[in-house]
């Protein structure tokens, strides 16, 4: 064989080529069409022509009116408070020596192991008119909090559930400025809070703008925890009401998710721009952080009662969820008066099936997952096919879909489709896995991506060398090398899939299909349920707890790897 | 504004177990451009640090114009520090770098206006006023960190290796140009390196760490020409050393070592201790073609040419001389050949190039 390396990894054979084909085909088939359909009905009237006049009937309809404004509200609040809560938690973690460093890491993953719409209902027991805290307020000093009233509840609940997404990207920006960066200010007489504002805020604005804009999104989009809250004055519950009491006739859906997703669009569009816009480049030279600094005994003290109190507040669904599904009754007392097991017992005997199908729907779609992002990273990365990017790019598209434009826009797209052994698709479990696949796809393969990124390519040269063909070096060097962040993406798929509602509401079409994210919502929505709906939601928080605890270790166990050479 | 002057008395700092600066005293005068030089991890650049308030001395007094400032913060010191990496904020425009010190301060807008201005004029950068540093050269970078500290009019200026991130060329370039303005200006000034040829060249006097200690404080010229100990000798130029022994005998002092042999030293000299080292640069050594006998007043060497380096200037020979290797730079006339490896030379050192180390 004369073929220089370069020349190997040029030609393009005519399986690269099949296999860019087929997974362009599934992102058509099952993103671009579907949410193509939404935004054409919204556009199409009767005839199929083009108009405007949806638009201008929402826009007619107060309510619509009012649901955006309160929408907008509820995310920028959301983004507000969140920043509240998160800034400070960051500043500690990134520039001071400080024992709770792992308490605040526990507090960037604990809200997120615990699905929004689940904590909403305890947060309602814990807070809400007649709740535990009003109560003791009530004794204590004759006062209550309107803290789960209305939107007020909504962006409470969010806020404790979304903050960790800049606190995390927060920190991590922070500990990336240069120790010399702040210096040089202090040198110069700043100090304190203007020290803050002015230079170290600004340099970490990357990533706190990262945060900032997913925060808004994920809940401009939200749907699970107005609903349980029963707020329905807003976007999403809206679209939903419309959709499924109305019909899939109702274009009024359907202009609701194109401005869900104009919105989407926007919010990361824009915070690209934004950190494009700067130029951060010289920022992060050295690979140095700064220096952590002792706290003060008063400084200690103000750091400690703040985690504490962030603490309390993030741990409280959690110990709302779990009393409430070991309450026999829990109304007008500050405490359930009596303890029981018998929610779980009811789980067992009635919900069973929804667990089993909660692993089969996330098990396959994560499968389907680390499958179509092994094979997109492999073609972007490792091929020079003409229009590869393209692959990526549609992926990406996926990561500013709302779960609830892509569930519509499945009904509408697949209704009447029928499948051998499977029957109608939008009534099968079939759908719940393309579903859940199709949006947690860009988080897979960012993780593939940055597996293969990791490989050199002279180990796969070296393969050839000895005279392995491409599929054989992909399976007995590329994915093996693979491996960790292969699982890693998996693990990923599956616990945000477990705990998915948007989509889940609306593609189940009987009880049997079920999984237990809508069980959870399904058994909160009566008085008597309340217990079993937290027994479901509690084995939810364990499933997903673990998980991700599983795929940290993954990862941490498979950080830098001997075998790997540099990134090329 | 008349220059101050800085005093170091008795400093000391530790990180945990490790001593970084032990017992460190230095007076540098008003207006004076004064070099901390010294290898990596010598503790120069945290003695900087310690005089801009970033690192607090643990024992000991930093003075500025007489007066301790050892627990004032960073924040109110006024003393300019130039980073390494310049540390310029990429998001802010060069004009809004330079005006920040003078927005902390809280003067009047038109007074910053100007103050920025006249800084800018004075390190040549007026019209970049606009961009933003990730837009500008190194040189440029450098020149804006330079103006964002004069425009505070700082007590002190601090350069913390303000040319270690330049290419050679605009090295030396902006070595000059950075002595113009420290001259114009008589702004006291330190400057840390790890170059000696930077020192010797921008500073009036120089101090020389090692493992936090000061080994030598002098001018360029007494650090060159009286060492004092083994370490300044070999890092301020290049040198022959060699530790043996001196003893007397009735024609003058002779030189015992196991590198060289014994060795006839000139009558004039006289050691201070019986045990030291014996010390002379290569340029100060007369090279000649085989056997040469030594004339009044030199330390004659015999030996053979071990291998040579041609360094355009001048030819660096290693001369095998008993068991040791001495160093020889002979520099070079046009058309001349060197010696060839392996033919014997001998060495002569006139008396006063020959130095005695104490061990």
């Amino acid at each position: 064989m004369a073929l220089s390396p370069a020349h190997t990894t040029s030609r393009s054979g005519a399986g690269v080529v099949a296999l860019s084909l087929a997974l362009a085909a599934f992102l058509l088939a099952f993103l671009l069409v579907p949410v193509g359909t939404v935004v054409l009905t919204a556009f199409s009237n009767a005839q199929g022509g083009f108009t405007l006049a949806h638009f201008a009937a929402f826009a007619e309809i107060s309510l619509m009116r009012e649901s955006f404004g309160n929408s907008l509200y509820v995310a920028g609040t959301t983004v507000l408070c969140a920043t509240l809560l998160a800034v400070p938690l960051a500043y500690i973690t990134a520039r001071f020596q400080f024992r709770g460093a792992l308490l605040i890491q526990t507090l960037g993953v604990l809200p997120l192991i615990m699905p929004a719409f689940v904590g909403a209902a305890a947060m309602q027991l814990l807070f809400g008119r007649s709740g535990s805290v009003n109560l003791l307020l009530g004794e204590a000093f004759g006062v209550s909090l309107p803290l789960m009233d209305g939107l007020a509840g909504v962006i409470f609940v969010e806020t404790l559930h979304y903050f960790p997404f800049i606190l995390l990207n927060l920190a991590a920006s922070l500990a990336s400025i240069e120790p010399a960066m702040e210096e040089a200010a202090q040198n110069l007489g700043s100090s304190g809070l203007r020290l803050f504002v002015r230079v170290v805020f600004p340099l970490a604005l990357p990533g706190y703008i990262a945060g900032a804009s997913l925060v808004f999104i994920k809940v401009f989009d939200d749907l699970g925890t107005p609903l349980v809250l029963n707020v329905t004055n807003m976007l999403a519950p809206q679209a939903y009401l419309r959709v499924t009491s109305i019909g899939l006739e109702d274009p009024i859906g359907y202009v609701i998710c194109v401005i869900l997703v104009l919105f989407s669009i926007a919010a990361m569009g824009g915070a690209w721009w934004f950190v494009q816009r700067r130029d951060f480049a010289i920022q992060s030279r050295g690979g140095v952080s700064a220096p952590k600094r002792r706290l003060t005994p008063a400084q200690s003290l103000l750091a400690y009662g703040w985690i504490v109190a962030v603490m309390l507040l993030v741990l409280s669904p959690h110990l709302g969820i779990l009393l409430l599904s070991l309450s026999k009754v829990w109304s007008f007392t500050v405490l359930p008066e009596q303890f029981t097991l018998a929610h779980y017992a009811t789980v067992f005997e009635d919900a069973s099936t929804m667990v089993w199908n909660t692993f089969l729907y996330c098990g396959l779609a994560a499968l389907l997952d680390v499958v179509l992002g092994t094979a997109i990273a492999y073609v972007v990365m490792r091929t020079q096919l003409p229009g590869r990017r393209l692959l990526d790019h549609m992926v990406t598209v996926a990561l500013a879909m709302p779960g609830l434009v892509l569930g519509i826009g499945y009904l509408r797209t697949f209704r009447g489709v029928e499948l051998p052994f499977i029957g109608p698709l939008t009534a099968s479990w079939l759908i719940f896995v393309i579903a859940y696949a199709v949006r947690r796809l860009p988080y897979a393969l960012r993780a593939c991506m940055a597996a293969l990124a990791q490989i050199h390519p002279s180990l796969e040269e070296a393969a050839h060398n000895l005279g392995a063909s491409r599929w054989r070096t992909i399976r007995r060097v590329v994915v093996p090398l693979m491996s960790g962040g292969i699982l890693a993406g998996f693990v990923t798929s599956f616990v945000t899939a477990a705990g998915e509602i948007s989509e889940t509401i609306l593609l189940t079409s009987r009880e049997s299909l079920a999984p237990m994210s809508y069980g959870i919502y399904l058994y909160m929505q009566s008085i008597a349920g309340r217990g079993p709906g937290a027994a479901l939601g509690v084995i939810a928080v364990l499933l997903i707890g673990v998980g991700t605890w599983l795929s940290h270790r993954v990862v941490a166990a498979h950080a830098p790897h001997d075998l790997k050479g540099a990134p090329p | 504004m008349t220059p101050v002057s800085l005093g170091i008395e008795n400093v000391a700092l530790r990180f945990g177990a490790t001593e970084v600066l032990r017992d460190i005293n230095l007076a540098v005068a008003p207006g004076e451009f004064f070099a901390l030089l010294g290898p990596s991890g010598s503790g120069k650049s945290t003695l900087l640090r310690l005089i801009a308030g970033f690192n607090r001395n643990q024992s000991g007094r930093v003075l500025i114009a007489g007066r301790d400032v050892s627990g004032v913060p960073p924040w109110k010191r006024n003393v300019g520090m130039v980073f390494q990496n310049y540390a310029l904020w990429p998001h802010m425009t060069v004009a809004q770098n330079v005006a920040f010190g003078l927005e902390e301060r809280r003067l009047p807008a038109a007074e910053i206006r100007r103050r920025v201005a006249e800084v800018l004029e004075l390190v040549e950068l007026a019209g970049l006023e606009q961009r933003r540093p990730g837009q500008l050269s190194g040189g440029q970078q450098q020149r804006v960190a330079i103006a964002r500290t004069l425009a505070i009019e700082p007590q002190l200026l601090l350069l913390d290796e303000p040319l270690s991130n330049l290419d050679a060329k605009l090295r030396l370039q902006t070595r000059q140009q950075l002595k113009k303005l420290q001259r114009r200006l008589n702004i006291t000034t330190l400057f840390v390196t790890h170059d000696q040829e930077e020192a010797l060249t921008t500073c009036d006097r120089i101090a020389v760490l090692d493992q936090g200690v000061i080994q030598q404080v002098g001018t360029p010229l007494q650090l060159f020409d009286h060492p004092l100990n083994r370490f300044v000798a070999q890092f301020v130029g290049s040198v022959n050393l060699f530790a043996g022994r001196f003893s007397r005998d009735g024609s003058g002092l002779l030189f015992h070592s196991q590198a060289l042999g014994e060795v006839a030293l000139p009558a004039s000299l006289t050691a201070p201790d019986p045990h030291g080292e014996l010390a002379f640069r290569p340029h100060a050594v007369r090279l000649c073609a085989g056997d040469t006998p030594a004339a009044h007043e030199q330390m004659r060497l015999a030996g053979v040419v071990q291998s040579q380096e041609f360094l355009g200037e001048f030819l660096r020979y290693q001369v095998r001389v008993g068991s040791g290797l001495v160093l020889v730079d002979q520099s070079h006339a046009r058309g001349e050949q060197p010696l060839p490896v392996g033919a014997p030379v001998t060495l002569l050192v006139p008396a006063p190039e020959i130095r005695f180390i104490a061990a």
